[in-house]
């Protein structure tokens, strides 16, 4: 294949991928903005104002980065996982798998997906943050850079998942019983240095929370994890779900018989 | 002669240790339309799931016009269109879009995409339906669908896993004439199929593939006439008791208007036909009893099992 038709192919993955989701938005788009409002008005608006200011800024404020950030991994997640061990349910892998397209774009195209639903998801609950809170962008780069990196590394854990899978529960259990306790426990809704030490060690262990605090930094300016770290981290963590996934795809692992 | 497809020593043994394929060889060349037959579970379905890169082989070698699968396998899968047994198709997608997405993967532009499936689509039967969801086509549509996903890249050689499989006799017809038409047109066609009738009307050579192994690769016309023996029914004008004697003949009684005839390659029928008028027995009409491929198939397969069993006996 030339260079312009593999961009068509992976334009074709990229355009059926968000085709996709953007079909079913009831499905997939309103839930997270409404889940997220209501997480405004108890945990920021009723709750917060008992709590009072945390690391110079309302509740309100302070939760609005992590609140985003998860609605970013969910879905990133969530639209990979689904839409890859959909098409190996209906079988309609096999159209890519019959037609000439390199593994490796077959992966970026179902990532691009999963990223492109992480950043619709993402910007309409940071639009519905705007309701709530007046969080500025402290840096715009770094607010980017951290929810299109994190967006692709659970893009990529989700087509994992979606490997590996043979069954509808395989695709909810790591989202439910890993995913979810790490997003909660990654610091949304509070800083690390409210624990005892011992946890803020165990803390560290999960990448998550360097992610949040990125990304915190990125709005508010306020971050318990070096910035670099938390880079170094995110990239690390890309660089070897990408080669884990491609050597997967390679093999033919859930695949191919 | 270009080869369309040519396999070498094609070996597949299943991690449960299954040997679907125990080294087959087959060539079929350009322009071809080939057959490829066999019982339930004999291998059909494993070759062609390597040939489009659906199985991972064990051993042996597939090359598509020239291109390895191995080693110029974008090449080889460029060549290829293949049409599976079963729906595989995003079932939540409109039809137009499960064409447009197939051009897509081979790299052509989307709006060329679009004026191939529109092509494809009205030609099959489809265009009316462009815009509805796949899951509501009827089995017949969907299979027409699956022929158009399948030319839109505009293969050389397309493979077909029983595309006539659950699809009205009328259907069957009209996709029979455009199987013909796009092979007339210089595409070679490998065809599967449990309706011997199609593969006899179709195909001009075969191969017959059982337990893993080809045991008949030849001409069509000569397969054909190594068939010793045809059985006819024929329908009396009047109802008789009993038979009448005649010479060189294995006729029996079904009903008494009704008898089947054993014919040998030696015999006429216009001499069973005399010595009936002698009788004064009148023939209104006569059938063969069954598919003349498929009486074939049959003794390859029953020959195949009978070896196999006397060579286990011993």
């Amino acid at each position: 294949m030339t260079l312009g038709e593999k961009y068509t192919a992976f334009r074709t993955i990229l355009i059926k991928e968000f085709l996709r989701f953007i079909r079913i938005w009831i499905q997939t788009v309103l839930p997270p903005v409404i889940t997220t409002a209501l997480y405004f008005v108890i945990f920021g608006n009723l709750i917060g104002s008992q709590i009072g200011d945390m690391e110079g800024y309302r509740y309100m404020d302070y939760i609005v980065p992590g609140l985003i950030m998860m609605a970013v991994i969910t879905n990133s997640y969530a639209n990979v996982v689904s839409s890859f061990y959909g098409s190996k349910f209906q079988r309609h892998i096999e159209e890519m798998l019959v037609s000439p397209i390199p593994n490796h774009l077959i992966l970026s195209g179902f990532v691009a997906g999963g990223v492109a639903r992480g950043l619709v998801v993402g910007s309409a609950v940071t639009a519905t943050a705007f309701f709530f809170s007046d969080v500025q962008v402290h840096n715009l780069f770094v607010s980017i850079s951290v929810v299109v990196l994190t967006s692709i590394l659970f893009a990529l854990a989700g087509l994992i998942n979606g490997v590996f899978a043979k069954s509808f529960d395989d695709i909810s259990i790591i989202p439910t019983f890993v995913l979810t306790p790490l997003t909660y426990l990654g610091g949304i809704f509070y800083t690390i240095e409210m624990l005892p030490e011992f946890w803020q060690g165990v803390s560290l262990a999960n990448p998550i929370l360097y992610m949040i605090n990125a990304f915190r930094y990125g709005l508010l300016g306020v971050t318990d994890i070096d910035l670099y770290a938390s880079y170094l981290i995110i990239i690390g963590f890309i660089a070897g779900l990408y080669w884990f996934a491609l050597t997967l795809l390679n093999r033919g692992v859930g695949i191919r018989n | 002669m270009t080869q369309a497809l040519t396999i070498r020593q094609l070996r597949k043994t299943y991690p449960n240790g299954l040997i679907a394929l125990k080294g087959i060889d087959l060539d079929v060349a350009e322009g071809d339309f080939f057959a490829l037959l066999g019982p339930n579970g004999a291998g059909k379905s494993t070759a062609i799931g390597i040939i489009a890169s659906l199985t991972n082989k064990t051993s042996g070698s597939v090359r598509v016009f020239g291109h390895d699968l191995d080693t110029d396998q974008a090449a080889a899968k460029s060549c290829l269109g293949l049409v599976p047994q079963e729906f595989n198709f995003n079932m939540f997608e409109p039809v137009v879009e499960v064409v447009v997405n197939q051009a897509g993967y081979y790299g052509i532009p989307r709006a060329l995409a679009f004026e191939r499936a529109e092509q494809y689509l009205r030609e099959l039967g489809l265009w009316d339906k462009r815009r509805v969801m796949a899951r509501n086509l009827s089995g017949g549509m969907k299979r027409r669908l699956m022929i158009a996903r399948a030319l839109v890249h505009r293969p050389r050689l397309l493979i077909l896993d029983e595309p006539t499989a659950g699809v009205d006799i009328e259907i069957r017809r009209s996709m029979w004439e455009y199987l013909r038409r796009i092979n007339q047109q210089g595409t070679t066609i490998i065809l599967t199929t449990h309706y011997l009738e199609e593969a006899e009307s179709l195909c001009r050579n075969i191969a017959i593939i059982d337990d893993g192994e080809i045991i008949e690769n030849t001409n069509m016309k000569v397969l054909l006439n190594k068939l010793h023996t045809e059985t006819f029914v024929l329908d009396l004008r009047e109802p008789i008791d009993a038979i009448p004697p005649l010479a060189g003949y294995r006729v029996h009684q079904v009903d008494p208007t009704t008898l089947e005839a054993d014919i040998s390659r030696e015999c006429s029928l216009n001499g069973l036909f005399t010595e009936l008028s002698r009788y004064g027995i009148e023939v209104l009409s006569m059938r063969n009893k069954s598919n003349r491929l498929e009486q074939l198939f049959l003794d390859l397969v029953d020959d195949k099992n009978s070896h196999r069993r006397k060579g286990a006996a011993e």
